[in-house]
This record gives structure tokens, sequence and C-alpha cells, in this order.
């Protein structure tokens, strides 16, 4: 037997060294990320304290003019920073996609799992992965283009008509740029991540707990309803959770169909709004011309709010489907 | 018999909804993939490839080069990265290790695009002094890519059989020598399919190049830093804005230019995977 050459041991370590570096990239890439965009708007926590997640009002103020002094920070004159605005319309049109998005993308997946098979789902399938794939801009384009016009002219009319007394329905119908358009456009980027998330979900539903649901003379429509889907619940749950997360930190599509509100709390479903994200997008040009770099640091701490959200809401959908083992009996729970 | 007839007609209209709701997925499909084919074709011209932006209106060239220089930063420097932290994850790593590094390589993916930007732009724009360059463009979109690329090396080395580490290493060679000669081998298409995924998902993004690249209308020179670029998704966003139908044109035709691109990567992938599932049940 022949023993393994020194070399090649210390190739086999260096390798090894080397490797483990790249595979801590991602943790070294988060700590800097999570520091550099926390130590960048410390200036503004001090300057606006926790209204900046209470106050409407956020003003450059005189970029021009001469610069006050408040909490040990410079900034110029009049200058306000107050996210709420953006956190409202993040959250919101983020909630209106999943109120669209969640049962359509269910009964898709449905569909999917249980009702074609051999070629026809997988070009089905295939179709609606390719959804996921297509570029927010380009979504973006299609909601200029056919989304808010359809909107303006026969969606948000027909709504009011339709649920006009409920206070959120009714009121102005406006251009079609605002909460309703990037709602809809939000939900068509994550119809298919829970789409796919869901279908799999589906597939791995015993096979003997469906067919007894139809041996004691369940329709097989009932047989989704209080078999399949009860048995996915969890998973499903982190799903729609992943979905969400997704839906508030995506930037392009939103910010071309918002209608870039600012100051001004969305009033109705057709009002303009605007996200972080896509807000933060929308003021490259500002934080440039101001001199004493506060927009700067305010767009800082308005991606650190975006940050802390998303993430939370991403742990807790992983929490949500980490696979658990020979918890679940095969059957219905209740 | 009343109740069973209910209930029956009950069961037709849960599944009518369901079909309406997987027709009216492909319906949003196809209604994008129609309005953006149709503007596009219309408005793009070939001598587009071969003309920069002037002013509003001219061709494509300097963001489609733009984007090839951006994206091919991204791999450089994504692809070692992700492939290596793939091998360690499912070759090196312990159970525990592994999970912590699947974990963190997943709240990686998750961070919004925009807050990659953003943070390229505290870091590399204005710390380093880079200014919007390729470089700090192409560093932002490293870190969109790279957890792709670490997932899809891990679980495609996942599903190689134990049996086949086993035989090289009872053949005497190391661990890395026993990855490197025999085991890379049949995980490598589904490495390539991550690879060509994740270069389909660099093309398609805006928000982490806003902040990063800039804007040129001039070919991009091979200066990383200190030199803007342009590139594609920014065409598509901003020259929709303009009050020009020249400008407006040259908006499509790079939605188009980019779909169609996208598109092809996409099928090429589902190709591949669909031939090599095919093999291995032997039906081929």
């Amino acid at each position: 037997m022949r023993n393994v050459s020194r070399t090649a041991k210390v190739a086999d370590y260096v390798f090894r060294v080397v490797a483990g570096f790249c595979a801590s990239s991602p943790a070294i890439f988060l700590l800097l990320i999570a520091g550099i965009v926390v130590y960048q708007s410390i200036p503004v926590m001090h300057f606006m304290g926790w209204s900046f997640l209470t106050h409407t009002r956020w003003d450059l103020g005189n970029l021009y003019g001469a610069m006050v002094k408040k909490n040990g920070v410079t900034a110029p004159v009049g200058a306000s920073y107050g996210g709420l605005v953006f956190i409202v319309g993040t959250l919101l049109s983020s909630a209106i996609a999943l109120v669209i998005a969640v049962p359509i993308a269910i009964l898709t997946a449905v569909i999917l799992a249980y009702r074609v098979r051999g070629a026809i789902a997988w070009i089905l399938s295939i179709l609606v992965e390719l959804l996921a794939g297509i570029p927010s801009v380009v979504i973006g384009l299609w909601g200029i283009l056919v989304l808010v016009p359809w909107i303006s002219a026969h969606l948000a009319p027909f709504l009011r008509h339709v649920l006009g007394y409920i206070p959120f329905f009714g009121g102005q119908v406006g251009s079609g740029y605002g909460l309703l358009a990037s709602g809809i456009v939000l939900a068509m980027m994550i119809v298919p991540i829970i789409t796919a998330t869901a279908r799999d979900l589906l597939l791995q539903v015993p096979l003997l707990a469906r067919e007894g649901g139809l041996g004691i003379g369940m329709t097989t429509w009932e047989v989704v309803r209080y078999i399949s889907l009860p048995y996915v619940r969890d998973g499903l749950v982190g799903a729609i959770a992943l979905g969400f997360g997704r839906a508030m930190g995506e930037t392009m599509a939103v910010l071309m169909v918002s209608g870039n509100a600012m100051n001004i709390l969305p009033s109705n479903l057709y009002s303009p709004i605007s996200t972080m994200a896509a807000f933060i997008a929308d003021q490259l040009d500002s934080a440039q011309t101001d001199a004493s770099g506060m927009a700067v640091h305010a767009l800082s701490e308005l991606a650190l709010v975006l940050l802390v959200i998303t993430l939370a809401t991403n742990l807790l959908a992983r929490w949500l489907v980490r696979p658990r083992q020979g918890r679940r009996k095969a059957g219905v729970a209740k | 018999m009343k109740r069973r007839r209910r209930r029956n007609a009950f069961s037709y209209l849960g599944w009518s909804i369901a079909w309406l709701a997987a027709a009216l997925v492909l319906f949003g499909l196809f209604d994008l993939l129609g309005s953006i084919v149709w503007r596009g074709v219309r408005s793009f011209h070939f001598a587009m490839l071969f003309t920069p932006t002037q002013g509003v209106a001219g061709g494509l060239e300097n963001a489609i080069l733009g984007t090839f220089e951006l994206v091919l930063i991204a791999v450089l420097f994504a692809a070692p990265l992700g492939i290596l932290g793939g091998v360690y994850t499912s070759e090196f790593a312990g159970r525990r290790t592994a999970a912590v590094i699947r974990f963190l390589a997943e709240v990686l993916s998750g961070v919004p695009s925009i807050v990659i930007g953003y943070f390229g732009y505290l870091l590399l724009v204005l710390q380093f002094h880079w200014g919007f360059s390729a470089l700090a463009g192409g560093i932002a979109l490293t870190l969109i890519m790279l957890p792709y690329i670490l997932r899809t090396t891990d679980t495609s080395l996942q599903q190689v059989p134990h049996m086949q580490r086993e035989a090289a290493w009872a053949l005497g060679m190391t661990r890395s020598q026993a990855i490197l000669k025999a085991i890379w081998r049949p995980a490598a298409g589904g490495i390539a399919t991550g690879l060509l995924l994740a270069i389909a998902i660099g093309l398609g993004e805006t928000a982490p190049l806003l902040y990063t690249a800039g804007w040129n209308a001039n070919n991009p020179s091979l200066q990383l830093t200190h030199a803007q670029v342009g590139y594609l998704t920014y065409v598509a966003y901003t020259y929709l804005d303009q009050p020009y139908p020249a400008a407006r044109d040259l908006a499509y035709a790079a939605a188009f230019v980019l779909l169609v691109v996208i598109l092809i990567i996409q099928l090429v992938v589902r190709g591949l995977v669909w031939r090599t599932t095919n093999r291995l049940q032997g039906r081929h």
C-alpha cells in the first residue's frame, strides 16, 4: 500500500481552507451589509430618534441655506426625515398582493399537483417558473403599458361602483398609478413563488390519505379541501410568508407603477403610494445633491428598516417550513 | 340523494374556480409576454445592436456590452465563491456547520436587492471612492448571484451517491482529490444549471445597479473604477418616462432584448434538466 504523499496532503489542506473561506463569504457579506447600513444611519438616528418611524414628512430642507445643529447633528434648515409613508406603503401594497396572489396561487398549485400530468404538467410548471424569471423591470413595463390604463379605465371605476360603500374602496379613482396597481404587479411576482412551493407540498401528501378520503365517499374536491390542504397548512403559511418578504423587498416594478407619493398617507385603494425600496431607488439624485450628507444617511436608515422587516419575515417563513421528522401522522389531524 | 347532488355541485364549482385561477395565471403570463414582444418587435431594429445611445435615441450597443461586462465581473467573483462554498458545505462541513452556511445563504438571498445596491453605494462608491463604476456594479451583482450558485452546487453534490466517494477514497485519494477527479462529474450538470440561472437573474437586475453602476452613453471601456457603465434594464426603466417616441422605442427594444436573452437561457436550462432526468431514468 502506498502512503499519501506529503504534497497531496498539503494540497488537500489548502483546498479545504480556501473552500471554507468561500463558504463563509455569505456570512461576511451579511455582516458587512448590516454593519455599513447601521453605521451610516447613526446620524439620522440621533437627529430623528424614533419619530423616523412615526412621522410622515420627508423633507430634505433648504439645501442652499444655512445649517442647523440639533441633537449634535448638523442638518439643512427645515430638514425632516419621516419614513411612515413608505413603511405604510410597503406593508399595504404587499398585503394587497397577498390577498390577490394567495388564492390564485394555491388553486393553481392544486390543479398542477392533482389535475394535470405528463407533458402538460411539465409544460405548465415550466410556464409558472418562467413567470418567476421575468425581470421586474419588464413586469413594470407591462404594468405601465397594460395594467395602469386598464385599472383607471375599467377596474377602479368598477370596484368603486360595486364596493364603494366600504370606505377604503370609495373616493377618487385617480390616474391608475397607485396602491392597487402596485398590489397587482407584486401579485404577479409572488404567484410563481407560492405556486411552486405549494405544488411541491401538495405532491407530498400521502396517496393513502387521499384514497382514504375517496374511500369514505368524499368528492375529489372535498379530498383537496379537507385532507390535502390541512395536511400542508404549515408549509403553505411559510410559503406565503416567503412571498410577503419578497413583495416587500421588490423595487423596480413598484417604482414604475406606484405613483411615487411623498408626505401623504394613502386614503383609499387607488391613491398613489411609495414603498421603502422604491423610494430609495427614486432618491438617487437628492442623495447626491445634499452637501450635508444627511439625505444619504436618512436613506440608509430607510434601507435598515427595510432590511430588518424583510429579514424578520424571512426568518419566520424558514421557521414555519422547517423540516420536521415524524411529527405528522399520515391522515387528517382532527 | 339531494345532499349527494349538492356536494357534487360544490365539487364542480371548486374545480371550476381552480381551473379559472390557473387560466388567469397563464393569461397574465401570455398577456405580459405578448404585449412586451409586440411593442418590442415594432420598435426593434437590428442596427440598434451596433449603435450606442445618442441623447434620447440611437441604439443599445453600449447598454448590451455594459450588461455583459457587469455580469462577467459578477460571475468572475460569484462563481468561484459560490461553487467552492457549495463544495465545502456539501463535502467538508459537519452537519451543524452545513446547516448554518445554508441558512446564511438563504438569509443573504432574502436581502432586498435595493438594500444590496445601497450598500454598494455606501461602501464602494462613497467610502472607497470608486465612483459609479463597473467594479462596484459587478460586486453588487455578485451578492445577488452568490447564494443561488452556492445552493445549487450544494444540492447537486448532495445527490451524488456516497458510494462514489468511498470508491475514490479507497483508491487512496485525499478528499480534495476525490472531489476534483471524481465527485464533481455527476454534479457538473446541476452546477452548470445553477450558474446559468444565476446569470439570467443577474442580467435582469436593476435595483442593485442604480446606485453602483450609473449610466454611460458610450461603450464601456475596460476601466474598472471611476467610469460609469450603461446597462439594459436602465434603458427600459428610464427612457420610458421621456416624452419622445424614439426614447420610448428604445425602452421597449431594451426590454424585448432582455426578455429574449433571459427566455433563451431559461429554455436551455430546462432542456438540459429534461435531458439529464430522461437519461437517468433510462428512457433516452
